[in-house]
């Protein structure tokens, strides 16, 4: 036999010791923030082609969009009201993505969550208002988490897909509504828009000091601080994690997937319905079909473009919270009708899902030494 | 002078690889290697996972395009730049895995691989013509037979008739008897082997069995590393002289004897019945109990249910019916009940069923104990600190070869994978083990290293199960060895004793 090559190679350890490079460290990083901002720039330029077909100069609608989102303080806290309700819808969807469930019946969670706090908030009127404002966030949480559970459990015990279930319950949750609100729930004196009864000013949250801003920016940056922490710190996101991640090892470490499925689908729904309660506590006062104004369907695109992650939807529900605060001005200035920034939001919704796609693809951060 | 191209030499073809240099990104996968595979002889390409072997016959084939380097075909230098342009020069690579389709007949498939098939397929003459061919051929298959119909043996003959059908003259295998049992394998490769003998046929054939390269072929080429190591007529070779070429100088783990008593059932299986993923039933009535301290092997061809028993084993799937005892307790594959009886899974392809890709390797081999003390502060509180310290010993001991522990383990290679599960699920205790396939694709240097642990599980008095499709693995391990055919046991033997001509027959179901 002739050996031809027979030097001894060395073992191709890497040595620990080895500091990775910039890219390598935060390639990854840098590329969850490079995606979805230019997926933004790119859904942000059709808008302007759609809008240059209504004959308006898209320069005009960028700078406008600004001013009706951050240009004022007034504006900014427009924004910041619209923002509070998306962080807890968007948890709706992002919380179950962790197990790698697509939940996008935030909506449904938001409208149950609301009916349910404001009943509460109706059978206890002689309660002092910190008593009936604790019991309405209890209730809502309670009401828009068994909303989401369900789909959880139709999913764990009888296989049905959780995304078209949540959805359709979004449906059936309007209609629960829209039956109470117009039936036994009905303020006699609301006669154009059947609504129910006011909770009463008194137990209203009210604004944070010095502000416009209602409290509800402040409970949706607790929930999603609070949801990073479980997610990244504890023993319980680090099961639903493996579970998120490998549904085969979850088992053959013998994790309960059930039961992991139940509890992140009541805390997601919980999110949402504590949104639905914020709505009535802070901002409507009653319940009436003025809820389903789509903060749990733009949730969804909060989400996703948030990659999922409960501290990154922080910045985008204001981002997107801004972009719904400048319909207004639009209107006003432009004369482009008020559902125009819902085309905006439906083209970024596009884009965030066909950017998807880039992940890991772009070889400059790959990181490779 | 000769003027234009020369028509190829008929009859079998000789292939010449020069000088050949495969470069992916920065990792050299071949470096500059020489094969020479004589016309109208049975070549054996050796070497480990990862030495190259699939790279240089990808660029024979033209699947890739060497970096540096040639091909001669017939002695003439080619640039072959897709697997079309090699089929047309009359080369013909079978896949380890079937490339048939199931659904249709044998005779539909060989017609429809043909590069010229008419848009009116002329059946009567079709099948009158593929007669014709098949009394040729050494070997028979029912042509009006769905391929889903035919046993694994008959799958492989097809796709070797389908190459010798499109009339090709050099032949590369890739591991072409890794679903056959002993017997198959022999009838296959010995009828090839009668055609090389006849002048019709070159064979390439790439392998990790040496009894194969020893009964079958005429010369060898050992890779290691991307580089040839070394080559030379099978007839002046010892498979110890092959091991260690290509191996080379890397020291193995040594595995410890087998000591120690047999102790009382441990694991027993009571009329286990599960059905696989289409609803069939795939485990059908398994009874079978394994004692501490002993090592059961289960033989068998893939897909005669000992992956979907596994899996029941596993908390993967559950069973139809039937009883799992361990100790005598009911087990339903709890985390708690996991837990009490110290349970060891080492799952086949790991990646994908013990570990999750994008979790680090840290996090991946504290899987079994991220809920409990040090790791989890009050019994929810994740300890980093403990995560990493854990992780590093692990990695020290274990020889997992990682850049640092917070590396996602998709990043890892197979058998550091597999390293990473072995911390996780032998780092411990042991008293019940079930192992599945754990040497699938991995090197040398990992399989030592896995039989070894496995054995020293053993010897401490575990109840290890061993589910394998390579019979030497479980010849070398097993104190016991049952044979699963169509769901069910149907043959034990006490390895010490097993005869493989037996072992074999029942794998293939007489």
């Amino acid at each position: 036999m002739t050996t031809e090559a027979a030097d001894p190679v060395e073992a191709v350890a890497v040595s620990p010791a080895a500091g990775p490079g910039f890219l390598q460290r935060y390639g990854t990083t840098i590329e969850y923030i490079l995606i979805p901002g230019a997926a933004l720039v790119g859904a942000l330029a059709v808008f302007g082609i759609f809008v240059a077909l209504f004959g308006k100069n898209p320069l005009d609608l960028y700078f406008y969009m600004y001013q009706g989102a951050f240009g004022t303080w007034f504006s900014w806290q427009n924004t910041l009201t619209r923002a509070a309700p998306l962080i807890l819808t968007a948890l709706c969807t992002a919380l179950p993505a962790q197990l790698g469930m697509v939940i996008i019946g935030g909506e449904g969670a938001l409208l149950i969550g609301a009916l349910s706090a404001t009943s509460i908030a109706l059978a206890i009127p002689w309660a002092p208002p910190l008593v009936v404002q604790i019991t309405m966030v209890c209730a809502g949480v309670v009401g828009g988490g068994l909303w989401i559970t369900l789909a959880g459990a139709l999913r764990q015990y009888r296989g049905v897909n959780e995304t078209i279930s949540s959805l359709l319950l979004v449906y059936i949750g309007l209609a629960i509504l829209n039956h109470l609100v117009e039936g036994v729930m009905r303020d006699p004196s609301s006669l154009n828009k059947p609504s129910t009864r006011e909770i009463g000013a008194a137990n209203m949250i009210g604004s944070i000091p010095g502000t416009d801003v209602h409290w509800g920016l402040v409970f949706g940056v607790v929930a999603a601080f609070a949801s990073y922490v479980l997610i990244y710190h504890t023993v319980f996101g680090f099961a639903a994690r493996v579970a998120g991640g490998n549904i085969r090892a979850a088992k053959i470490v013998g994790l309960g997937v059930g039961k992991l499925i139940l509890t992140i689908c009541f805390l997601a729904g919980g999110a949402a319905g504590l949104a639905g309660m914020i709505e009535v506590a802070a901002v409507q006062g009653r319940t009436n079909a003025n809820l389903a104004a789509g903060y749990g369907f733009t949730g969804i695109l909060v989400a996703f473009l948030a990659r999922q992650n409960p501290l990154a939807i922080i910045p985008v529900a204001i981002l997107l919270g801004g972009i719904s605060a400048s319909g207004g001005l639009l209107q006003r200035r432009l004369g482009l009708p008020d559902a125009s920034v819902l085309v905006l939001q439906g083209i970024i919704f596009v884009f965030v899902l066909a950017s998807d796609a880039l992940y890991g693809r772009i070889a400059f951060l790959k990181g490779k030494s | 002078m000769i003027i234009g191209e020369t028509p190829l030499p008929s009859g079998a073809l000789g292939v010449d690889v020069v000088a050949m240099t495969m470069r992916f990104g920065g990792f050299t996968a071949l470096d500059s290697v020489e094969l020479k595979v004589r016309p109208g002889s049975f070549h054996a390409l050796l070497g480990e996972n990862g030495a190259g072997k699939s790279t240089l016959v990808k660029c024979i084939m033209g699947y890739y395009r060497a970096t540096q380097g040639g091909v001669l075909v017939g002695g003439r230098e080619q640039a072959i730049a897709n697997p079309k342009e090699a089929h047309a020069l009359g080369l013909g690579m079978v896949y380890q895995h079937f490339t048939l389709v199931p659904a249709m007949t044998v005779a539909e498939n060989l017609v429809l691989a043909r590069d010229d098939v008419p848009a009116v397929v002329d059946w009567t003459k079709e099948k009158k013509q593929l007669a014709a061919f098949l009394s040729r051929m050494p070997f028979k298959v029912p042509l009006d037979a769905k391929v889903s119909d035919i046993s694994a043996g008959e799958r492989q003959k097809c796709e070797i008739l389908k190459q010798l059908y499109l009339k090709r003259r050099f032949l590369i295998l890739d591991e072409p008897t890794s679903v056959l049992t002993p017997g198959e394998a022999d009838e296959v490769l010995g009828m090839l082997r009668a055609m090389v003998v006849a002048g019709d046929l070159t064979i390439l054939m790439i392998t990790h069995k040496f009894r194969e390269v020893m009964a079958f072929a005429d010369d060898v080429t050992i890779l290691r590393r991307g580089k040839l190591a070394g080559r030379g007529r099978v007839a002046d070779l010892t498979p110890d002289d092959m091991a260690r070429t290509m191996i080379g100088a890397e020291q193995l783990t040594v595995q410890p004897p087998r000591v120690g008593e047999v102790g009382e059932p441990r694991l027993e299986l009571t009329k286990l019945t599960a059905l696989d993923d289409a609803g069939a039933i795939a485990v059908h009535g398994v009874s079978l109990a394994v004692r501490g301290g002993e090592i059961v092997g289960i033989a068998g061809v893939s897909g005669n249910g000992q992956r979907q028993l596994v899996e029941v084993l596993a908390g993967q799937r559950e069973a139809e019916s039937g009883e799992i005892h361990i100790r005598g307790d009911l087990y339903s594959a709890s985390r708690e009940e996991m837990r009490r009886h110290k349970m060891s899974l080492l799952p086949e392809e790991p990646l994908k069923n013990a570990c999750v890709g994008g979790m680090s390797v840290a996090d991946n081999i504290a899987f079994r104990e991220f809920d409990r003390a040090p790791f989890a502060s009050g019994g929810w509180w994740l300890n980093r600190s403990a995560f990493r310290k854990d992780a590093e010993r692990k990695i020290g001991l274990y020889k997992i070869k990682t850049r640092t522990p917070d590396t996602p383990i998709s990043a890892l290679s197979g058998g550091n994978v597999q390293r990473a599960v072995l911390a996780r699920e032998l780092g411990g205790e042991v008293e019940v083990l079930i192992a599945a396939n754990p040497c699938f694709g991995l090197d040398f240097a990992a399989v030592a290293q896995i039989h070894a642990e496995i054995m020293a599980a053993r010897n401490r008095g575990a109840a290890v199960l061993l589910v394998s499709e390579d019979l030497d693995e479980l010849l070398e391990l097993s104190d016991r060895l049952v044979v699963m055919f169509h769901g069910q046991l149907v043959h034990e033997a006490r390895a010490s004793e097993a005869n493989l001509t037996e072992i074999g027959r029942h794998m293939a179901g007489h």
